[in-house]
C-alpha cells in the first residue's frame, strides 16, 4: 500500500510496474481530442480499455445558480456559453420555455427567421462536428474545408446579429431584429455551398474512405435500449435506429408546417452517426429554402406584443407615456412571469436541449436546470469506452459530439 | 443599520415588490378521460397521490418512499423509456423540504411526464439507476448540487465541484459570489490554511491587478519604467494628439478644462 506525502506523491500506476496488471492513465483535460475539458480516467489492460471513468466539471461556472440570481431577460446572454458552438439553439431553448410560461407566442416573422437561425447553427455544429472527428481521426483536409464553410456561415450569423460565436440573437417573445438586406440571396448561395460541398468535399473526401471507414466502422456500438436508458438523445439516439427527432414529434416553432425527413441509421456505429450528421446538413439547406417564401408572406411584427411582460417597439416607449412607465418598470424590475413550472424541449444540434423553470410568480427564476444532451453523452461514456482499444477511444468522443460549455455548465 | 437580509435564502430578489401583488398561476388541467394520460393514471392507480396536466405534460406528486415503484410501472407499463432529467428543488427556507422531480419520455406516443416528491431534510432517496442508466449522472449531479443523498447509487460522488468541495452550491442558502471556504479553496490548497493571514484577502485573487505593481504589464495606466515606485502618484503625462487630426482643436479659443 502506497502511503503518499509531498516527497513521495501517489503512484498510480505503481501496481502496473510490479507485476502484470491494469494501467491507470489520464486522458486530459487539456488534450486536444478530449473537445475541451474532459479528464477520462482510463484503466487499460494491454490497449484494452477495462473501466472508464469521465471526469468533468473543469469549465463549472454555475449557470443554473447565476440564472437564479438574474432576472429573465438579463440571463438570457448568459445560455450563449452554454453549448458555445451553436449559441442561438441555447438562446432559443431558454426563450421559449419562458415564452411557455408566460403563454404568449412569438409573431410570425420572427418565428420564420428563428427556425433559419437554428437552422444555421445546426448547420454550423456539424460542420464543427465532421472538422473535429475527423482531425481527431486523422483526417486534416476535412478540418479545412469544415472551417471554410463554417466561416460563411458565421458571416451569416454576423450579418444579422454583429456577433459570431455567441449570438444572443433571440429575445424573449421574439427576435430583436429583421434580416438585413440581401442577407436572403447570402444564405441560398450558403444553402447550395453547402450541399455542393457535403456531397463533393466531404462525402467525397470520407464515405468510402478506406482509412476513414476501418476507424469508424463498428467502433461505439450503442444498441437502442442502451440509448435510450442512458439518455441519448438526437443523432446519438438516431444513431441506433430510433426515429425520435423533438421537431418532427413535438413539433416547436414552424417545424410542423415544413417538409424534412428525419434520417436514420440502424448500424449504432460511428459511421453510422457520421452519415447521420452528413443528411441532417442536407435536410437543414433543404428547410432553409423553404423558409424564404414564408420569410417574404409574412408580416414585420418582430416582438410578441404582451406589454405586461415584453416592452413595447420603440416607437410606442418615445410616444406613449403608459408603454414608457411600462418599460421602465420591465427593465428596472423585470417580468414577473406567473406562478408554475415548464418543461421544455427543443431538438439542438447536439440531442434534446430542455429548460426547466420553476418560476414563484418573482422577476427571478425560483430554479433554473439546463437539461443539456451533452452531459448524459458523457455518461454515456463509461459504458461505451469499456471494452474498446485505446485508439478507438477518440473516435467514441468525437462520435459523441460533447462540448463541455454545457457539459459542466 | 443594516438592512436586514434572510439568511435562509440569499438568491436574487426584487428590490420593490408591490404589498398587493398576486402572483397567477399556469392554469393546472385536469386529466382528460380517455387520453394516454388517463391509462398512466389508471396504472399507477393509488401511487398517485395528486395529478394534473401543467404546459401538455403530465405532474404525478407521489410520496418520496415509492419513487422505484412508480418509475417501474411508468417504465414497464406505461412506455417511458427515457429519464430526461432528475433534479430537485430547494424548498427548505419556505417547507424545509426538497422537492426533486423526474422528467420522462415516451417516444412511441411522444408524451412527457413529470413525476414530483418531496424529502425532508437530511433524507435520502432511492436511487433509479437501475431502471435508468442517465439517471447515474442527473444523481451524482443533484447530490452534488443539493447535497441529497441517493440510496443505492453505484457511485454518489462529486460530479461538477471538486471532490473535497465543502457546501452545496445550489442551495438557497449557498451565496452565489461564494462562501467564506469557496473564497479561500485554493489558497487552502496550495499553500495551507496556515498561510491565509501571510496572503492576505487582498492578494488571493490571481486575477487581481495591482494599480502600483510596474513589474507586470496588465496594469492599467500611463506606461513607467519597469519596476520604478509608483506609489506616490505617477508622472503626468501630456496627453498628445496626433497630428494628422482633421479638426484642429488648437485653434478653439477655448481649452478642453474651460469647456467642461
Amino acid at each position: 500500500m502506497q502511503q503518499p506525502n509531498k516527497l513521495t506523491p501517489f503512484f498510480e500506476n505503481l501496481n502496473f510496474e510490479r507485476d502484470d496488471n491494469t494501467m491507470v492513465i489520464n486522458f486530459g483535460p487539456q488534450h486536444p481530442s478530449a473537445h475541451g475539458q474532459l479528464r477520462l480516467v482510463l484503466e487499460l489492460d494491454g490497449e484494452q480499455v477495462v473501466k472508464a471513468y469521465p471526469d468533468i466539471g473543469y469549465l463549472h461556472r454555475g449557470i443554473e445558480k447565476m440564472a437564479e440570481n438574474m432576472t429573465y431577460n438579463e440571463f438570457l446572454p448568459t445560455t450563449d456559453r452554454l453549448d458555445y458552438i451553436a449559441s442561438t439553439s441555447n438562446n432559443y431553448a431558454y426563450a421559449l420555455a419562458v415564452e411557455k410560461l408566460l403563454g404568449i407566442e412569438a409573431p410570425r416573422r420572427a418565428q420564420v427567421i428563428r427556425t433559419m437561425l437554428l437552422e444555421i447553427n445546426r448547420v454550423i455544429s456539424h460542420l464543427f462536428f465532421i472538422a473535429t472527428h475527423a482531425l481527431d481521426v486523422g483526417a486534416m483536409s476535412v478540418f479545412l474545408y469544415a472551417f471554410r464553410e463554417r466561416e460563411f456561415a458565421m458571416d451569416l450569423m454576423e450579418d444579422y446579429c454583429g456577433a459570431r460565436l455567441t449570438h444572443s440573437s433571440v429575445r424573449i417573445g421574439g427576435v430583436p431584429l429583421d434580416l438585413p438586406n440581401e442577407w436572403i440571396n447570402k444564405m441560398i448561395a450558403f444553402c447550395d455551398k453547402v450541399d455542393y460541398e457535403v456531397e463533393h468535399t466531404y462525402n467525397a473526401l470520407l464515405q468510402e474512405n478506406r482509412i476513414w471507414k476501418m476507424r469508424l466502422e463498428d467502433v461505439g456500438v450503442i444498441s437502442a435500449e442502451d440509448a435510450l436508458s442512458w439518455g441519448c438523445t438526437g443523432p446519438m439516439l438516431r444513431g441506433s435506429g430510433v426515429n425520435w427527432d423533438i421537431r418532427k414529434e413535438e413539433p416547436y416553432e414552424l417545424y410542423g408546417e415544413l417538409d424534412f425527413d428525419i434520417p436514420t441509421s440502424d448500424r449504432c456505429d460511428s459511421y453510422g452517426r457520421y452519415r447521420l450528421y452528413m443528411e441532417e446538413m442536407n435536410q437543414s439547406t433543404r428547410i432553409l429554402r423553404q423558409l424564404v417564401p414564408m420569410y417574404k408572406e409574412s408580416e414585420p411584427q418582430l416582438m410578441a406584443h404582451a406589454p405586461q411582460y415584453i416592452s413595447a417597439p420603440k416607437e410606442e416607449i418615445m410616444t406613449q407615456n403608459y408603454a414608457l412607465m411600462q418599460h421602465f418598470v420591465l427593465v428596472t424590475q423585470g417580468m414577473r412571469p406567473p406562478k408554475g413550472e415548464v418543461y421544455v424541449p427543443t431538438e439542438s444540434p447536439k440531442g434534446e436541449l430542455g429548460f426547466y423553470i420553476k418560476s414563484e410568480g418573482e422577476p427571478y427564476a425560483y430554479r433554473l436546470k439546463c437539461r443539456a444532451p451533452s452531459f448524459f453523452h458523457t455518461g454515456l461514456l463509461q459504458k461505451l469506452l469499456v471494452g474498446t482499444y485505446i485508439a478507438d477511444v477518440v473516435t467514441i468522443i468525437g462520435t459523441t459530439n460533447i462540448v463541455f460549455g454545457e457539459v459542466d455548465r | 443599520m443594516r438592512k436586514y437580509v434572510p439568511k435562509d435564502n440569499v438568491q436574487g430578489k426584487s428590490y420593490y415588490t408591490d404589498r398587493y401583488w398576486v402572483a397567477p398561476r399556469v392554469p393546472r388541467m385536469e386529466v382528460e378521460a380517455d387520453s394516454h394520460f388517463a391509462d398512466v393514471l389508471k396504472a399507477l392507480g393509488k401511487l398517485s397521490k395528486e395529478s394534473y396536466v401543467e404546459i401538455g405534460q403530465l405532474v404525478v406528486h407521489i410520496d418520496a418512499t415509492t419513487n422505484v415503484e412508480v418509475m417501474t410501472v411508468l417504465k414497464e407499463t406505461c412506455g417511458y423509456t427515457q429519464c430526461s432529467e432528475q433534479s430537485a428543488v430547494d424548498y427548505l427556507a419556505k417547507d424545509g423540504e426538497f422537492e426533486l422531480f423526474y422528467q420522462l419520455l415516451n417516444i412511441t406516443e411522444a408524451k412527457r411526464v413529470r413525476v414530483v416528491c418531496r424529502i425532508k431534510k437530511g433524507e435520502a432517496i432511492e436511487s433509479i439507476t437501475s431502471l435508468y442508466h442517465s439517471a447515474n449522472f442527473a444523481e451524482r449531479e443533484m447530490f452534488d448540487m443539493f447535497g441529497i443523498k441517493v440510496n443505492n447509487h453505484p457511485f454518489l460522488k462529486r460530479i461538477l465541484m471538486p471532490d473535497d468541495w465543502e457546501g452545496h452550491p445550489l442551495l438557497k442558502t449557498y451565496p452565489m459570489i461564494g462562501d467564506e471556504f469557496a473564497s479561500w479553496y485554493e489558497v487552502d490548497k496550495i499553500f495551507g490554511k496556515e498561510y491565509r493571514d501571510v496572503i492576505g484577502p487582498e492578494n488571493r485573487d490571481p486575477a487581481r491587478i495591482d494599480r502600483y505593481d510596474t513589474k507586470r504589464f496588465s496594469r492599467v495606466g500611463y506606461e513607467v519604467p519597469f519596476d520604478a515606485d509608483i506609489s506616490d502618484g505617477e508622472k503626468e503625462q501630456a496627453i498628445e494628439y496626433s497630428e494628422t487630426l482633421l479638426v484642429d482643436y488648437t485653434t478653439s479659443s477655448k481649452t478642453l478644462d474651460e469647456r467642461r
